[in-house]
This record gives structure tokens, C-alpha cells and sequence, in this order.
């Protein structure tokens, strides 16, 4: 019991990564999960709740004061037509990408260690999608025919065209966020009949027992449950590499110089996983604090997610420079002078910074001694996603302020409003998640359950484990059972 | 009472109900819980069921239950959904409403594949939510297993064995000795 969190991290005598310290029961999982869920809100939570609820509360004055006087209280003029509320829309977008890739992605490469942060993850893809579809609904100025993006039959006969990326963009994120809810619900469902078994009061009861549907936790029931989790899973990965190609090709297809280019589907993809998984750390770094989560969110989850970090993030460096070697290789005089213009220009202050977010931060996460510190992981992820709000900045807004004739050259500079948009879509974000961790289990504990020893059919018997009284720190894989053992 | 309807299905109608639902029997751990199930399974009981708090690995086996047939519905929900999505963009480019926008045909079929595709996955996802709870019979807010009190630690940690009094070998006290021959700690008769 003396060995200290980080030596717990790589066991040779385990076999495989310890993902759950402590070896705790099946009973001290759901106590550590439901147990926030049930107790009075502690004082660090309106910390937190009372500042995002005013961010809200900034947002609702923003978007009224923009409908009541139009898009003219935002910076944006031409040639910039699309600034920052396109820039917030991708980067909210991105954010919720990581969220699917740990609940749908990792679960089919059946990494088991998803399994402690998947539930919070794709709360955040779900928050995530609701500040990102905001921002198009908002931006389209006469937000009253904001039903002419869908194809409802109409008294002018008209009908949206299909062949255009922007309308396979609502598609693209509205069934993206109607999956991820299923998803998570599905998800929840046996974690809202703990609470309704745990619950002490009748409207608790009623509440959570409303939602879990009578759910009995019978064999039967999961058989047609896991197999609808894996088809879940397995339906949600191709679209959550759709979604951000989508996106992507809402500039893509254009052909401007600067965006008129092939690489941006993965490119938007990868950069999406990395802006995710800062966001996912930023919150679990959080979380895993103020509810008392460390033996069930180790230092083992952020290591691996540092290291996804560092991944994609020096993808997201290569298509950088693969951006600029083609805009080169091209020879088109158009597409050169964006790029240089991007990184000389007069946004070159935007460009540097996204390339010292993006690029240069991550590689601290080569040392293992920067995986594993929480401090530098907090600080880079918030980092990474200022870095990240830069790159679509810079990808939308470089790329238009300098139009193809120089007297229509412009620089765009955000208003009172711009800002308050922004601030305002977090403030949405967190006040959505503190109530999800307020009142929702924000671990998923029949899957943590899983991947303890005891967990195993083929481990003990009842009448070893009461032999055994002492209980080592490193769980063992357990013993085949000899035959008639029960 | 939800029971009703559970009655009324009709394969539960063709056995008389007796006065109680059936046996509930708990057991200490997934692994005894495995044993006891496949020794239930080859008595040849039929009506019967285990509660796990967590999907316990390779219990369908020792239970004798076949692979869930949901991926059939979702396969043909997604098929739907594509072939509808499909559909409505062809549809209305080409006899709703056929414009030349940006020079491209009335049938500009790739450009169909995004919204297809999304709508093909937007069904299957219905299909495969909806799938489940119906095969699960969910939501049934009412059952005869939640009048026993040990079973609320059914999704925390406990593991049970429950047998219905309709199974032609249920008998009350031989399945009892059944159980409890099995390792069962707290076996519970429960009304219906």
C-alpha cells in the first residue's frame, strides 16, 4: 500500500496498465460516483455554476441584442463575411470530437481505459454540439427563417439545396448531436436505476426511475443492450469522421485561395481529436478533484490522453506545413500569397500564436514527467484550445480579409458583441456541465465495474474471496476457478 | 399494474399463473453467479433470468441465450434511412423543384452521398435505440421483482438468479433447494 500513485502507473507484475486504484469493490464505485450526485452541492461547485450562469446569462443579452438589431453588432463586414461566429461553430464542433472518439472509437479497439471518462466525455461532445449550433442559427441574420435549413414542405414551394456543403453541414451536426444524445443515454440508463434504487426521497425516485424505464439489470436485457451499445458505437464512429469532413468542406468546396484545398477533411479531424481531448482534461483535471475521482481517474488516463494529444497535434503540424508546401508546389500566385500573407501578414500575430499552441506546446508531452504532472497538463490543454479557437481563426479569417482585388482589402477587429458571443457560448458549456455533474453519475460505473478483477466470472468464488482478508494495492488477474468450486 | 400486460403476452398465457411470480436468489459474486446459471440452465429451466449489476462477461453462454437479433433491425432502419435520405435529395432536384445551381446536373448523385449517409446512420442509431428497448420490453416502471428489497442492490453490487413460477419445473421448495444447493445466500418467494 506504500507505492505512490506514480509507481502504480507502470506494473510489470500486472500484466496490463492499472486503471482503477486502490482495488476497490464494486459498492465503494458506485458510493465514490453516486454519492456527489446525492449529497448537497459542496461550496466549489457554485464556484464554478455561479460564474458560467452569468456567461449565460451574457449570452442570452448578446443573441437578444442581436436579433433585435442584426448581425451589424458583430465586426464582421465584407470582405470578412464570416469571423468569429464561424470560427466559434467549428471550434465547438472540434470540441465534441474527442467525446465521441473515447465512447465510440476506443470502445470498439476495446481500450478498456476509456471506461472511466467516457460518460463525462460524451457530456461535453453533447454541450459541445449545442454552443456549436447555436452560432449558425444565430449568424444567419433573419433568424426567424432559420427553418428555411430544413427540408420542410412550404407555401413557396422551395426547397434547400442538397448539393451544397452548408446543407450537408445541418445535416452533418444535427444527426451528430441527436447520436451522441441516444449514445449517452443509452449509456446512462443503467447508472439512473442505481440512483433510483439509492434514491431516499420520492421525487429522486420518481426522477431518476422515470428515465431508467424500469431497467432490471437482467442478462436478457443487457445481451440486447450491449449489442445496441456496439451498434451505437460502431454507427458513431463514421460520422464523427463525417461530421468534422462535412465542416471542413463547408470551406473546401468554396474555391478560394486558402481554403480551396484536399487536406482539410483529416486535417479538421485530427485537429478536432486535440482541441476534444484539451477540453476533456481541462475538465477532468477538474472533476477528478472536487469529486474526490483519483483512484477512478488516474494519472494512467491522462498519460494515455497527453499522448493522443501529442499525436494530433503534430499532425496537425504536418498539415500545416503540408499546407504550405502546396500552396508552393501549386505555382498559383493567388495561393502563395495567402499563406505568406498568413504568416507575415497583418493576422501574423494569430498565425504565430496558433503555431506556439499547436504545434510547439504539445511536444512537451515526449517526457512522461509532463504526461503525468497536472499542472502542466492543465495549463497546456487550456493552451491548446486557445491555440486551437486560433487555427480556425486564422484559417477563416486570413483567408478573406485580403480579397483578390487590393482595393477591397480589410481587416477585421471584433466588437463588444463578438466577444460577448464567445464568452457567452462558454458560459452555456459550463453552466451545462455543472449540472450534468451535479445531478448525473459523471463516471460510467456498470462499465468501470467491468474492468475490475472481480469483475471476471472466471475469478473468484464467493468462498475464496472471504478466505482472502487482506487485500493487496495491485489487483491481480484472478485465478481460473477449478470446477465445482461453488 | 404492469403485470397485466406482462400476463398478457401471449406466450405467458398459455401457463396459469399461480400465486406467486417466482424465486429470487442472490449470489456473492459474478463467478458464483456463473456456475449457478449454468447448473439452472442445464436442470432445463426456460423461464428464468439473471440481474447483474454490469454486463457480465460470457453469462449469455452460461445461460443458453442466443445473440441479440438487434442488428438486423438496425441494419434494416439504416437502410431505410439512407434510401429515404437518398430519395428526398433526387426527389426534389430533380422533379420538385430542377434547378442549375453551380452548373451541376439535376442528378448530381455524389453530391447526394453526405446527406444520405447522414440520414442512413440518423435511422440506424433510432433503430438501434428503439430495437433495444423494445426486445427489452422497456420502459416497465412496474415488475414483480421490485417488491423485494435486497434486489435494489441489484445495479450496485449484488448478483441474482430469478426463476418464474410458470417455468413447467418450477416447484417452490425443490427450486429453492435448487438455489440454495448452489450457493445462493438470500432466496426470496415473491408474490405476483
Amino acid at each position: 500500500m506504500a507505492q505512490t500513485e506514480a509507481e502504480l502507473l507502470d506494473n510489470p507484475v500486472a500484466g496490463s496498465p492499472t486503471l482503477i486504484l486502490r482495488s476497490p469493490d464494486f459498492h465503494s464505485i458506485t458510493e465514490a460516483v453516486a454519492g456527489p450526485v446525492e449529497r448537497p452541492a459542496p461550496i466549489g461547485w457554485w464556484f464554478y455554476f455561479i460564474p458560467a450562469l452569468a456567461l449565460l446569462g451574457l449570452l442570452g443579452v448578446a443573441v437578444s441584442w442581436l436579433f433585435w438589431e442584426g448581425i451589424g453588432i458583430w465586426g464582421l463586414n465584407v470582405p470578412v463575411g464570416w469571423a468569429w461566429d464561424i470560427t466559434n461553430f467549428v471550434f465547438w464542433v472540434g470540441i465534441g470530437h474527442a467525446g465521441t472518439l473515447i465512447s465510440a472509437i476506443l470502445f470498439l479497439f476495446r481500450q478498456k481505459w476509456r471506461t472511466s471518462i467516457n460518460r463525462a466525455a460524451e457530456a461535453m461532445t453533447i454541450f459541445a454540439v449545442m454552443c456549436a449550433l447555436l452560432f449558425p442559427g444565430i449568424h444567419v441574420g433573419r433568424v426567424w427563417v432559420a427553418y428555411w435549413m430544413f427540408p420542410l414542405p412550404n407555401q413557396m414551394s422551395m426547397w434547400p439545396n442538397f448539393r451544397s456543403p452548408l446543407l450537408w453541414d445541418v445535416f452533418a451536426v444535427s444527426v451528430y448531436g441527436t447520436v451522441s444524445v441516444l449514445f449517452w443515454y443509452v449509456g446512462l440508463i443503467p447508472d439512473l436505476a442505481t440512483l433510483r434504487d439509492r434514491a431516499k426521497t420520492p421525487i429522486r425516485r420518481f426522477a431518476y426511475g422515470f428515465f431508467a424505464l424500469g431497467w432490471r439489470g437482467s442478462v436478457r436485457q443487457w445481451n440486447h443492450y450491449e449489442s445496441a451499445y456496439l451498434v451505437l458505437a460502431a454507427l458513431a464512429t463514421p460520422l464523427v469522421l463525417s461530421v468534422h469532413s462535412v465542416v471542413s468542406m463547408d470551406f473546401a468546396v468554396s474555391v478560394l485561395p486558402g481554403w480551396h484545398t484536399t487536406i482539410f477533411p483529416p486535417y479538421f479531424v485530427a485537429g478536432a481529436i486535440f482541441s476534444g481531448f484539451a477540453m476533456v482534461l481541462t475538465l477532468m483535471v477538474i472533476c477528478r478533484t472536487a469529486f474526490r475521482l483519483e483512484h477512478i481517474i488516474t494519472l494512467k488516463h491522462f498519460d494515455y490522453m497527453a499522448k493522443i494529444m501529442l499525436v494530433t497535434g503534430t499532425m496537425v503540424g504536418f498539415a500545416y506545413a503540408t499546407e504550405f508546401f502546396t500552396s508552393w508546389y501549386s505555382g498559383n500566385p493567388y495561393e502563395g500569397f495567402t499563406f505568406m500573407n498568413r504568416a507575415r501578414g497583418p493576422y501574423a500575430w494569430a498565425y504565430w500564436t496558433m503555431i506556439s499552441c499547436n504545434v510547439i506546446s504539445p511536444q512537451v508531452f515526449w517526457w512522461k514527467k509532463a504526461r503525468t504532472s497536472i499542472p502542466i497538463l492543465f495549463v497546456l490543454s487550456i493552451v491548446i484550445n486557445i491555440g486551437m479557437w486560433f487555427e480556425r481563426f486564422v484559417i477563416i479569417v486570413t483567408s478573406l480579409h485580403r480579397d483578390f482585388l487590393p482595393s477591397a482589402w480589410g481587416y477585421f477587429t471584433p466588437t463588444i458583441w463578438d466577444v460577448s458571443c464567445l464568452l457567452g457560448s462558454f458560459g452555456l458549456f459550463f453552466t451545462m456541465f455543472c449540472l450534468f455533474v451535479r445531478y448525473l453519475p459523471m463516471v460510467a460505473t456498470s462499465e468501470v465495474k467491468t474492468v475490475l478483477p472481480e469483475a471476471n466470472p472466471h475469478g473468484q468464488t464467493g468462498t475464496e474471496r472471504e478466505v482472502r482478508h487482506h487485500r493487496s494495492a495491485l489487483p491481480n488477474r484472478g485465478e481460473p476457478t477449478p470446477e465445482g468450486a461453488s | 399494474m404492469a403485470f397485466e400486460s406482462l400476463r398478457a403476452m401471449p406466450l405467458v398465457n398459455q401457463l396459469p399463473p399461480g400465486p406467486h411470480y417466482g424465486i429470487l436468489a442472490q449470489f456473492a459474486t459474478p463467478a458464483d453467479l456463473y456456475h449457478a446459471c449454468e447448473r439452472v440452465r442445464d436442470a432445463g429451466f426456460t423461464r428464468w433470468d439473471a440481474h447483474t449489476p454490469f454486463p457480465v462477461h460470457g453469462l449469455e453462454g452460461a445461460m443458453g441465450i442466443r445473440r441479440s437479433k438487434l442488428p438486423w433491425i438496425v441494419l434494416v432502419a439504416g437502410l431505410t434511412g439512407a434510401a429515404l435520405g437518398f430519395g428526398l435529395q433526387w426527389w426534389v432536384h430533380d422533379s420538385a423543384q430542377p434547378l442549375v445551381i453551380s452548373g451541376k446536373p439535376y442528378f448530381a448523385w455524389p453530391a447526394y452521398i453526405p446527406i444520405t449517409f447522414e440520414v442512413g446512420v440518423l435511422f440506424a442509431a433510432f433503430g438501434a435505440v428503439f430495437g433495444m428497448l423494445g426486445l427489452n420490453r422497456l420502459p416497465m416502471h412496474h415488475h414483480p421483482l421490485f417488491q423485494s428489497k435486497v434486489f435494489e442492490r441489484v445495479t450496485d453490487d449484488a448478483f441474482f438468479i430469478s426463476i418464474e413460477s410458470w417455468d413447467p419445473r418450477f416447484d417452490a421448495s425443490a427450486t429453492r433447494k435448487l438455489l440454495e444447493s448452489l450457493g445462493a445466500r438470500n432466496v426470496e418467494l415473491l408474490e405476483s
